[in-house]
């Protein structure tokens, strides 16, 4: 009987104009070549200094609300000091003891914290006149990352996966980051330990701290999509439950994702976390939050990912699937309303033909496509009199049907109608001409 | 014998040469002169800029008239070699320009040269420089002080019109007592420190040296001010020092402070600041001893000595955080050339933020620094100044640094307190030992933005009193 406990750290690359601490170019994944969107401060040249990205700062603060945290009303940022040579400074500037947001909730994950920290360069091995070689681009060095940790709340790579997409959804609502994992716009690490389960597996969440906490947990990265992280997550605790059989505690260490061998391999042992030094940064004074300041972010926010769907499956009656379709992006759920607003057509009509037939927002606009459903749809009108015309026509070309019609043989008004609707070509308000032929056929 | 031009106070040279009665080119000849004859004794300048005339012939109608200023050596200049008297970083040429230097040059200021400077700025004698020690002009047996110690060196040695420094605890005030010169520490904040090689920074002020405390306060008009690359800098409106400059000081509420302290009572430096004390009472101010404590007490100032452990603590750990970028990948040197003292200030301030000690000191000593903020703010609310001496003694000889860890701080001991709390000073001339031709200054310290007290308090003492050298050649 075991239980894993399972944590997750994501960081997540925001989409300002420019960067964390300077005024530099913040786009280190599109940039034509690399080293061009540097300056001293985010190259780290002596005497550089830094001032923050008041954008960056709300955004960050908008997350941790649209998360259901408490915004810190004094923050502050320090100093993370470790050397590596993607890090110019000799230390990355981050936040300690005094995050932005803490104690929020996606879902059934609790959020631990919030906060705001500045990304590394990125380093390439390659060789260059035929000797290995590694180079470093700072393009990236001082872009704003938000730091996301959860409570080790989560139980397996499914709960995993399922967080995961509920909080890239956030993300993406609120507009702050593309949160591409594939092009390191959103990066994840989970953090994963086993334990003797309280209570037996499947169950309902405990407490990590309801039994005996592991004594160990290892960190896992290099994972570049979400189906990753549930494989990595199964294939880790296997692996920790086995050495748990054997009596044995796993090591506590950092291990890499092998996406082709579907395996983790071991990185770096750490027996205690790193001494990081941290202290304050004195380069840049402390940040208050009034209340007023904070309820003025928070009403940058706009409607949420559930609000919205609560809402159009109410307003609209549409089906918790069908809501949940349409509501699966801002802008998907934006489009729809614009065709509703065209006032043409039922939500429903609307719904069911974009969730069938797959519309992409990006593709189409809203008048064009209710014009293109309404053309699909709709009967072309003719006018009564033809139709009269049409139905006095087959009549008397039909003595016989009519007749078994009057004897009493309902078939023969099918055959009857069919007969009409072929010599209207098919046009017509089918309704109509039911009621018109009936009419006629019992004068 | 005419007058050589070079000797001329930076206030009466823009006079003489707005009248035209002098012409700039001679006046570098006259400095120049002076750089080539004194400089190799001296070791002032570690670089002369070769631009420097060509410089002033574009400058000759700003502010300060396009006359040569001497620049420490940790201020970043474009087109000439940067390198905080350190190895690590010879040969460095900065790939863009500090504030300072920028306004300066924005002011019509030229630099003439690089001032030598203890390695990164750490020390108070110049003697840690990685390129030889300075000597002080007033008597080259003995130090100039430092880290400033190039720049007072130069204001003294008449190698410029005036100087920039900067000051974390003494480097300014310090060596300008020390080179009888006149040496200013701005309030943290009012002065930009983006382009300054940065060594403690939450307490780096860059600031100017002079002649005359006039020459001073039209430099510090001048670098002043709110910068947008420097969060730290604060939007307090910069006061027209100027402006009041040469009001008087009647009824100035005047504080003696730290004279009791066993090392200096009944010395030379008690006597100096008494007679100091006496000038300004004479004047129309109100002098009374503040006596020390060793706890917060109201109307007495908490005993410096504790201040010696808070700073070091608090400054070899910004030290250690700040030297980290200096890797050699990307600029500069390896850490291989790295000198002694450097050394010994990464290992003590990486050692003060490990865990498990960083509570034990950082964070101690930054609680105790907050205590020596609040005992200040509560003087100044019945003082409008408080004066001491800057420095225990006058210069010391040549070699009297020799490889001592805490010389440095023991020798700031009296103007860290006031430095741990931001607040601005200036140091004068208040006394030389006709024997030895070495001098020494009197401290006045005020409150935060509160450097027009400073500034009117230094002038009226320096118009009446017998120091200034160029005052009263």
């Amino acid at each position: 009987m075991y239980e894993p406990i399972i944590g997750l750290e994501i960081h997540v690359e925001l989409k300002t104009k420019s960067k964390m601490f300077c005024g530099c170019k913040n786009d280190p994944f599109h940039a034509p070549n690399p080293n061009i969107y540097t300056c001293p401060v985010c190259l780290g040249l002596p005497g550089a200094l830094l001032v923050p990205n008041k954008k960056a700062v709300e955004w960050a603060i908008m997350l941790g609300l649209a998360l259901g945290c408490d915004i810190a009303e004094v923050s502050k940022f320090d100093r993370k000091h470790y050397f590596y040579p993607d890090l110019p400074k000799g230390y990355q500037i981050s936040q300690y003891d005094q995050p932005l947001a803490i104690g929020g909730r996606l879902g059934d994950v609790r959020i631990r914290r919030v906060h705001l920290e500045e990304d590394t360069g990125k380093l390439y091995h390659q060789k260059v006149d035929g000797k290995p070689a590694t180079l470093i681009d700072f393009n990236r060095s001082g872009v704003p990352l938000v730091e996301i940790v959860t409570e080790p709340d989560i139980r397996n790579g499914e709960e995993a996966t399922v967080f995961l997409k509920k909080l890239h959804q956030i993300i993406r609502y609120l507009d702050i980051s593309d949160a591409d994992m594939e092009k390191g716009s959103m990066r994840l690490e989970p953090n994963i330990s086993v334990r003797r389960g309280v209570r037996p597996l499947g169950n309902s969440r405990s407490d990590p701290d309801g039994g005996e906490l592991p004594t160990y947990k290892v960190e896992v990265k290099n994972i570049n999509s979400f189906k990753f992280v549930r494989r990595a997550i199964e294939y880790e605790v296997n692996r920790h439950i086995a050495i748990l059989e054997k009596g044995a505690t796993p090591p506590q260490e950092t291990r890499g994702w092998d996406e082709d061998k579907g395996v983790t391999y071991t990185q770096r042992r750490k027996e205690e976390a790193e001494d990081y030094r941290y202290f304050p940064e004195p380069d840049v004074p402390p940040m208050r939050f009034s209340r007023h300041q904070i309820s003025d972010v928070r009403s940058k926010i706009g409607e949420m990912p559930e609000e919205k769907k609560e809402r159009f499956m109410k307003k609209y009656g549409l089906s918790d699937y069908d809501a949940e379709l349409l509501t699966e992006s801002r802008g998907m759920a934006d489009f729809f309303e614009a065709c509703i607003k065209e006032k043409t057509l039922t939500p429903k009509t609307i719904a069911n033909w974009v969730i069938n037939k797959k519309v992409d927002p990006k593709s189409i606009k809203p008048e064009a496509l209710v014009f293109e459903i309404l053309k699909a749809t709709t009967v072309e009108a003719v006018p009564e009199e033809t139709i009269g015309q049409a139905i006095d026509a087959v009549i008397s070309a039909n003595a016989k049907a009519v007749a078994d019609f009057k004897a009493g043989k309902e078939q023969s008004f099918m055959f009857l109608f069919g007969q009409v609707l072929k010599q209207l070509q098919g046009k017509g308000d089918k309704q109509k001409i039911q009621t018109v032929l009936r009419k006629k056929l019992t004068e | 014998m005419k007058t050589k031009l070079n000797t001329l106070t930076l206030v009466k040279a823009i006079e003489l040469l707005k009248n035209k009665e002098i012409a700039l080119d001679e006046l570098y000849n006259d400095t120049e002169e002076a750089v080539s004859a004194k400089n190799p004794e001296l070791n002032i300048y570690l670089k002369i800029n070769e631009q420097a005339r060509e410089d002033a012939k574009r400058q000759e109608a700003f502010p300060l008239a396009g006359l040569p200023i001497a620049v420490k050596d940790n201020f970043l200049t474009v087109g000439l070699e940067t390198t905080a008297a350190a190895n690590v970083l010879q040969g460095y040429m900065p790939q863009y320009e500090s504030t300072v230097t920028k306004k300066l040059k924005g002011a019509g200021g030229v630099i003439l040269g690089k001032t030598n400077m203890d390695a990164w700025a750490h020390g108070s004698s110049t003697e840690t420089s990685d390129f030889g020690p300075t000597k002080n002009p007033r008597n080259p047996a003995h130090l100039p002080g430092g880290s400033s110690g190039g720049s007072a060196a130069a204001v003294a040695a008449d190698m410029c019109l005036a100087a920039l420094g900067t000051e974390t605890a003494g480097s300014i005030r310090q060596p300008a007592a020390w080179c009888g010169v006149v040496g200013m520490k701005p309030t943290y904040g009012r002065v930009s420190r983006y382009g300054v090689v940065a060594m403690g920074s939450s307490l780096d002020s860059p600031g100017p040296l002079g002649k005359t405390v006039e020459d001073c306060a039209l430099l510090f008009t001048h670098i002043a001010g709110r910068d947008e690359h420097d969060a730290t800098t604060n939007l307090q409106p910069v006061p027209d020092v100027l402006k009041t400059l040469k009001t008087g000081i009647k009824g100035l509420r005047v504080g003696i402070c730290y004279l009791d302290h066993p090392n200096i009572k009944g010395t030379v430096v008690d006597r100096s600041v008494r007679d100091a004390a006496n000038v300004l009472e004479r004047l129309g101010a109100h002098v009374t001893d503040v006596p020390l404590s060793d706890q917060l007490e109201k109307g007495k100032i908490l005993k410096h000595d504790y201040a010696i452990g808070v700073y070091t603590v608090v400054q070899r750990s910004e030290v250690s955080s700040n030297l980290a970028r200096y890797d050699g990948i990307r600029y500069g040197n390896n850490r291989g050339a790295f000198g002694e003292e450097a050394k010994r200030r990464i290992m003590l301030g990486t050692f003060t933020l490990t865990k498990g000690y960083a509570d034990k000191y950082y964070i101690r000593a930054q609680q105790v620094r907050s205590l020596y903020i609040q005992n200040f703010q509560e003087l100044f609310k019945t003082f409008d100044i408080l004066i001491s001496s800057p420095s225990p003694s006058y210069a010391l000889p040549i070699g009297a640094a020799g490889g001592d860890p805490m010389f440095g701080e023991l020798q700031d001991m009296l103007v860290e307190p006031s430095s741990l709390a931001g607040l601005p000073g200036i140091s004068v001339p208040c006394y030389r030992d006709p024997q030895t031709n070495l001098y020494l200054g009197l401290n006045i310290m005020a409150d935060h933005w509160q450097e027009e007290k400073i500034f009117r308090a230094a002038y009226a003492y320096e118009q009446v009193a017998e120091w200034n050298s160029w005052k009263n050649p």
